[in-house]
């Protein structure tokens, strides 16, 4: 990888095709090309629209709570012993994660194109949950495919997207995860062209969703950008968030990427270890291959046939990851390393009792990361980690783990 | 390009009739029975062959296809294996055009150079790649096309008169119209609005149209094939080989047969079709 010619720019991507390098692309079916095309005109469009953006602002501010805070993490700090931990608060946005971030954007396209139902995809259930509260608040019937074992073990979210009038349907194909709630909405999608709206949840899927997605998010890296500049008078050493599709780590990664001193970590799920394939580690442990629209890293036998995969958290339990992500892999700019279940299970225990803070499974993936790297650096240095939502949804799940009486 | 397809065609256009176009999973159940299936289909009236490569995550596939596949790889059903079928079927078949159906992630993983190659030396005469439409032409098709492989692309209702060239470009061999938006096995739209497509994708190419998605019945492809050159039907024999295995999914010892009868009726239809038409 050391001959790759580095890009004048790490953000200027993706090319008019919709490639980050050979990943990213429109890997579709015929039937949905048209609209994916007639998407793209639309983002194009919206993008220079001064009135889409004041409207996205507005909604940003005032409905999910924009800007989030960035919290210096002072007991966490101590604990560890070295760096400076920062964390980007995303957890405090409505609905409680990132995910409400591109939803806003999408549901306010949708409504651009005069489409009048909403499908999504969901794992943890946060993006099914931000799907149904936007659907709710547009006006839009909503169906969140959700594998059955994702239903099961995210209970608490699945009452949410009912409460919100959403309609969740349990897909049983396969693991029941999210790979197979993706295929699912597919082929709902292909069915249903003239009305439906699909709203991806992450920054994967066939162009132009990775690039329209990192952009709706982009605002949490933006935002923590200019915020550690005023609290610190300087950008940080190391930039750490938990990739699953990877949605919440391109929002924060990509305002960074071409602040060089910057080092940029992405942790993926390592599950119960690299070994076998109960793992997550898209980018660690597998291949490039094409998957739900767009060239990636996956998780696949020799065969070409994707693997379940495994991780404790529902939200980063799937086999691909997000094509820039793999891009910027390819070209070495940004580091991915695997955090396991019970490093993430620590994490969020020790995130709980010293800061009053209930994570979700997926950013204690990134927490283990920084509780590993935080004693090892200066006190002089700073962390900046995306806490990308809370833990209420996972409660029941760790609690189980745990032996807790509920 | 091979001869198979285009002798194929034009034997039919001769003969006055819509081709009948078999599809079904490669491996499903094993390996032998699917072999077995797969030679018994000329016989039954079967005029090309859709050899289907299992894939994990079929996206634009009902149910039945679904399972098909997932059969077919508990199986032990590999890219390697499913070209191999087509190598023992050309050993008695040099005369019946085969098309591999699929998606392209086992193909890419496998090279794109090397299957090409081991397709041609298999005896395959097309590719059907489901997630390969004409933007991502250099992907497969242009490299298929180069060694000889004619690339089957699929128009659908959303398909416009405007992105019609586009798809039709590097098409060859046939046009693979897919009836409905929707994935297979879905019911079967109503024939006339699909006659009206195929003579809106003829104005636009000199290529046979085959209309496939949602046809089961003999008057299925009787209806779809007075206006269309071939009739496609996946889901249907498909489900005839899940209904004749066994509980624990083996072979049951029908399996073969019952296929065969399926498609003979389904012969009777595409022989029928065009005195529908001249009524």
């Amino acid at each position: 990888m050391n001959q790759t010619p580095q890009p004048n720019s790490f953000r200027s991507g993706p090319d008019e095709d919709g490639r980050f390098g050979i990943f990213g692309g429109r890997f579709v079916a015929e039937t949905l090309m048209p609209l994916i095309l007639d998407l793209q005109g639309e983002w194009e469009k919206a993008k220079t629209d001064a009135a889409f953006q004041k409207e996205l602002a507005d909604l940003g501010a005032h409905y999910i709570g924009r800007p989030s805070p960035l919290y210096f993490a002072e007991r966490l700090t101590a604990y560890l012993g070295g760096a400076k931990i920062y964390f980007k608060r995303e957890e405090l946005n409505h609905t409680g994660s990132h995910k409400i971030n591109n939803c806003i954007g999408q549901i306010l396209l949708a409504k651009r194109m005069g489409k009048t139902r909403i499908i999504a995809e969901t794992g943890a259930g946060q993006h099914g949950v931000a799907s149904a509260t936007v659907a709710a608040r547009f006006g839009f019937p909503c169906v969140v495919y959700m594998g059955a074992t994702d239903v099961e073990r995210q209970a608490p979210n699945v009452f949410r997207m009912k409460l919100l009038g959403a309609e969740v349907r349990p897909v049983t194909a396969g693991n029941g995860t999210l790979k197979d709630a993706m295929n699912e909405a597919l082929r709902d999608w292909v069915t249903n062209v003239d009305d439906t709206y699909y709203l991806i949840g992450t920054a994967a899927g066939p162009h132009p969703y990775p690039e329209m997605v990192r952009d709706f998010q982009a605002v949490i890296g933006t935002e923590a950008r200019e915020q550690i500049l005023e609290a610190e008078g300087r950008l940080p050493d190391v930039v750490i968030a938990a990739v699953g599709g990877g949605s919440n780590a391109i929002g924060i990664f990509h305002p960074f990427l071409d602040d060089q001193g910057v080092k940029i970590v992405g942790v993926e799920a390592g599950g119960r270890g690299l070994q076998g394939e109960e793992h997550c580690a898209s980018i660690t442990a597998g291949s490039p291959g094409v998957l739900h629209g767009n060239r990636t890293y996956l998780l696949q036998d020799h065969d070409g046939q994707i693997l379940e995969g495994h991780s404790i958290s529902a939200g980063l339990d799937y086999p691909g990851i997000g094509p820039e992500h793999s891009w910027l892999h390819s070209i070495g700019r940004v580091e991915y390393v695997p955090i396991m279940d019970q490093e993430a299970l620590d994490a969020f225990q020790v995130l709980t009792r010293l800061e009053g803070i209930i994570p979700a499974l997926e950013p204690s993936h990134a927490l283990a990361e920084v509780i590993k790297r935080a004693p090892k650096m200066g006190k002089d240095e700073i962390i900046l980690m995306n806490l990308s939502g809370r833990g209420d949804k996972d409660i029941f799940t760790v609690g189980k783990i745990l032996g807790m009486e509920l | 390009m091979t001869a198979r397809m285009d002798n194929r065609f034009a034997a039919l256009k001769a003969e006055g009739r819509p081709a009948l176009i078999t599809y079904f999973m490669g491996g499903d159940p094993d390996f032998e029975t699917s072999l077995n299936i797969m030679k018994a289909l000329p016989e039954a009236g079967a005029d090309v062959i859709e050899l289907g490569m299992p894939f994990s995550d079929p996206m634009a596939d009902g149910p039945a296809i679904q399972m098909a596949g997932q059969r077919a790889l508990k199986g032990g059903q590999t890219l390697s294996k499913t070209l191999e079928l087509a190598k023992k079927f050309r050993e008695g078949d040099n005369e019946t055009p085969i098309v591999m159906m699929g998606y392209y992630n086992p193909i890419y993983v496998y090279g794109v150079e090397k299957f090409l190659d081991d397709a041609i030396s298999a005896g395959i005469d097309g590719l059907i790649v489901v997630d390969l439409p004409p933007e991502m032409d250099d992907e497969l098709c242009i490299p298929a096309l180069a060694k000889g492989i004619n690339f089957i692309r699929l128009a659908t209702p959303t398909t416009d008169d405007k992105r019609l060239p586009a798809v039709l470009k590097n098409t060859s061999g046939f046009v693979y119209y897919v009836s409905m938006n929707g994935i297979t096995g879905s019911a079967l739209p109503d024939p006339s609005l699909v006659s009206g497509a195929v003579n809106r994708i003829k104005g636009h190419t000199k290529l046979p149209v085959c209309v496939g998605f949602g046809v089961k019945t003999a008057d299925h492809a009787r209806a779809i094939g007075a206006a269309a050159d071939g009739v496609v039907v996946g889901s249907a024999i498909v489900a005839q080989i899940a209904g004749s295995l066994t509980k624990d999914g083996a072979a049951g010892p029908d399996t073969v047969a019952s296929v065969s009868t399926l498609v003979r009726g389904l012969a009777t239809g595409v022989r029928a079709a065009r005195l529908v038409a001249a009524e």
